[in-house]
């Protein structure tokens, strides 16, 4: 990997970032007043998209928000120029990840959304958000952010809203841990202002859900489980290689299982919320590959998994898929309303660095010279892998992401050295189940977590 | 500015520490206060529910049936003690302090010193009549247990990573 790339600057991402930032600045106070003309906050905005087909539209929405009138249709508008801004970021970044992974992305746009969702729900969601983005994060209080629940209770029983209301949820949480926000010592102003451009957009009916645009009949090889959760939901979701039956191309594919939780289920008691739904899981957790026949996919490489379409095959070492089967791989096109940094998450193979640990416990891979970043917060607690284990490793499966700034490497899986030996560690080993002592204590006390849950619910929800 | 501010995935709220759930089914803090539900220790089908809320710690307690606790009248009783030492094993305890804005105390805080440095202040009864409220709340996190899991995308979900740090 030509890592020396991924330090080297990329033409026009600052003035982006710029915009965007003046733009979460103004989020913070809020858009409620009229705003002295500096050319700053929602302006910077409409003078970044000035020369796109959202100009006129995103010009009258930043002065309607200077003069503090904005309403509905115009915080649409702005979070529509924020999307975009950040699309064009996410696809310089990209464009360097091809450069320095050498693997080339697929062609074309991917299909677009087909679904229409319930629209009085979206409707009300947007209000919340509007009303967010006049109080602005320093004007939070209890009264504002309680205006969620509502919303994301009425949405999360129906899967073609389930994006939206695990998106508020997980904000609202967010927002109501920080109330007031007249007290708090420090705000995530851009994270605040990404979850609420992103929640404003997916109130735009048809906004989410990518269909599936063809099956996949053939070998899939799983590298490693990226696991996400916030305090109600969790996603655990596989990084593979498919390697078509017809002797086509293989490609990079993904699949995932996600689910609300009660915020007491945490840990490796996560697991036993996803692993019913998702064989992929448990094979993943023993390394062995899957056949399948006929499974949906989209353009975005997300295999809609069902087991129906897939059954357990032959043994296969993620490393040894990583070392043969992953440089040969195609990447998968993104979505448009994808296109966003976070989102950035390209399976890389690592060997022949230089593991160091600096003394701010950071830990690095350095690659010809160059030192990466190793963010080893993102390694769950729900298995084996640990920072400890990622700092003295010789090799290393991981996604390269980019945050804040600068790409850093989420370790999946390495290579170290016990004994002697080369021993492989995964972070999703116990995704189909351990006998390893401290994932079978928070697995028992998931188990009891949800019995008690489920006897009061049996007792008290429906009377 | 800090990476943190500018940061997609800054880790905002760290995640809860596992409980055993027996006693204090649920505990939250939200609303300005910290509220829950206590079982009932002698009746398998009745719940308390139970507040204290942040600077007054104006505290109540009532069964499901609005029926109040008889406990509760001049001072914490024992599901709110309950409910503060189950909020400090699930948030930590500075957590909780800085939620309720207690002063805390010397040294290492716990849930005891928590408790002691509200009673000091010899706080009232709590009038709001959130029981209801707060009671609802509880039955819609029951509710979370009975959504089903979807294996369709959720890009979403790239904006919330795990994090090792506890509570």
């Amino acid at each position: 990997m030509r890592t020396d790339l991924l330090t080297a600057p990329v033409d026009g991402l600052d003035e982006a970032l710029a915009a965007v930032d003046a733009f979460d600045d103004a989020l913070v106070a809020g858009l409620l007043r009229p705003r002295t003309s500096d050319g700053a906050g929602p302006e910077a905005l409409a003078v970044a998209v000035a020369g796109t087909p959202l100009a006129a539209r995103v010009a009258e929405a930043a002065g309607k928000a200077a003069a503090g009138a904005a309403g509905e249709d115009h915080f649409v508008a702005l979070a529509a120029a924020r999307t975009a801004l950040l699309g064009s970021v996410h696809d310089a970044l990209l464009i360097r990840v091809e450069q320095a992974t050498g693997r080339s992305g697929a062609e074309g746009e991917p299909a677009a959304p087909g679904e229409r969702q319930a629209a009085n729900l979206l409707t009300a969601a947007r209000a919340w958000l509007s009303d967010l983005a006049r109080c602005g994060w320093q004007g939070l209080d209890h009264d504002v952010v309680s205006g969620a629940a509502e919303v994301v209770s009425a949405m999360l029983p129906d899967p073609a809203l389930r994006r939206l209301a695990t998106l508020l949820d997980g904000f609202a949480a967010e927002l109501a841990a920080s109330c007031p926000g007249t007290a708090m010592e420090r705000v995530p102003v851009r994270r605040w202002a990404d979850l609420w451009s992103r929640g404003m957009m997916l109130t735009v009916p048809g906004a989410a859900g990518a269909p599936p645009t063809g099956t996949a009949t053939g070998r899939l090889l799983p590298l490693g489980v990226d696991l996400r959760e916030h305090a109600t939901a969790a996603q655990a979701q596989v990084h593979a290689v498919f390697e078509p039956a017809d002797g086509s191309a293989p490609r990079l594919v993904r699949a995932g299982v996600s689910a609300p939780k009660p915020d007491t289920v945490v840990g490796a008691g996560i697991w036993q919320l996803l692993r019913p739904h998702m064989s992929l899981l448990a094979a993943a957790g023993e390394g062995r590959s899957m056949d399948l026949t006929d499974m949906p996919v989209t353009d975005e490489g997300d295999l809609l998994w069902s087991d129906g379409h897939a059954r357990p095959g032959e043994p296969a070492d993620p490393f040894a898929t990583a070392r043969v089967a992953l440089p040969t791989a195609t990447g998968p096109a993104t979505a448009p309303l994808d296109r966003h940094p976070a989102r950035i998450a390209v399976p890389v193979f690592l060997e022949g660095y230089s593991a160091g640990t600096e003394d701010d416990g950071t830990v690095t891979f350095t690659v010809s010279g160059t030192a990466l970043t190793v963010d080893t917060d993102l390694i769950p607690v729900a298995g084996p892998l640990t920072p400890r284990a990622v700092a003295t490793s010789s090799a290393c499966i991981g996604l390269l992401r980019w945050d804040a700034g600068t790409f850093g490497i989420q370790p999946l899986a390495v290579e170290t050295t016990v004994r002697r030996k080369v021993v492989a560690v995964h972070a999703g080993a116990w995704a189909g189940g351990t006998e390893d002592k401290v994932g079978v204590k928070g697995e028992k006390a998931a188990t009891d977590t949800v019995k008690v849950l489920g006897e009061r619910a049996g007792r008290l929800l429906r009377k | 500015m800090s990476n943190w501010e500018r940061s997609s995935t800054a880790r905002v709220v760290p995640p809860a520490r596992p409980r055993k759930l027996a006693k204090v089914p649920f505990v939250e803090l939200a609303d300005g206060r910290l509220q829950g539900v206590v079982s009932s220790g002698s009746d398998i089908g009745r719940v308390y529910v139970s507040s204290v809320a942040a600077g007054s710690y104006a505290f109540a307690c009532s069964t499901n049936n609005n029926r109040p606790c008889g406990g509760a009248r001049g001072s914490f009783c024992n599901h709110i003690a309950a409910l503060v030492d189950q909020a400090v094993l699930q948030y930590g305890p500075e957590r909780v302090a800085r939620y309720l804005k207690i002063d805390l105390p010397d040294g290492e805080p716990d849930a005891s010193g928590l408790r002691q440095a509200m009673a000091l202040t010899r706080p009232a009864p709590d009038d709001a009549k959130a029981a209801a409220a707060v009671f609802s709340r509880f039955l819609r996190h029951l509710a979370y247990l009975e959504l089903a899991p979807v294996t369709t995308p959720l890009p979403e979900m790239q904006f919330f990573p795990p994090t090792r740090a506890a509570a």
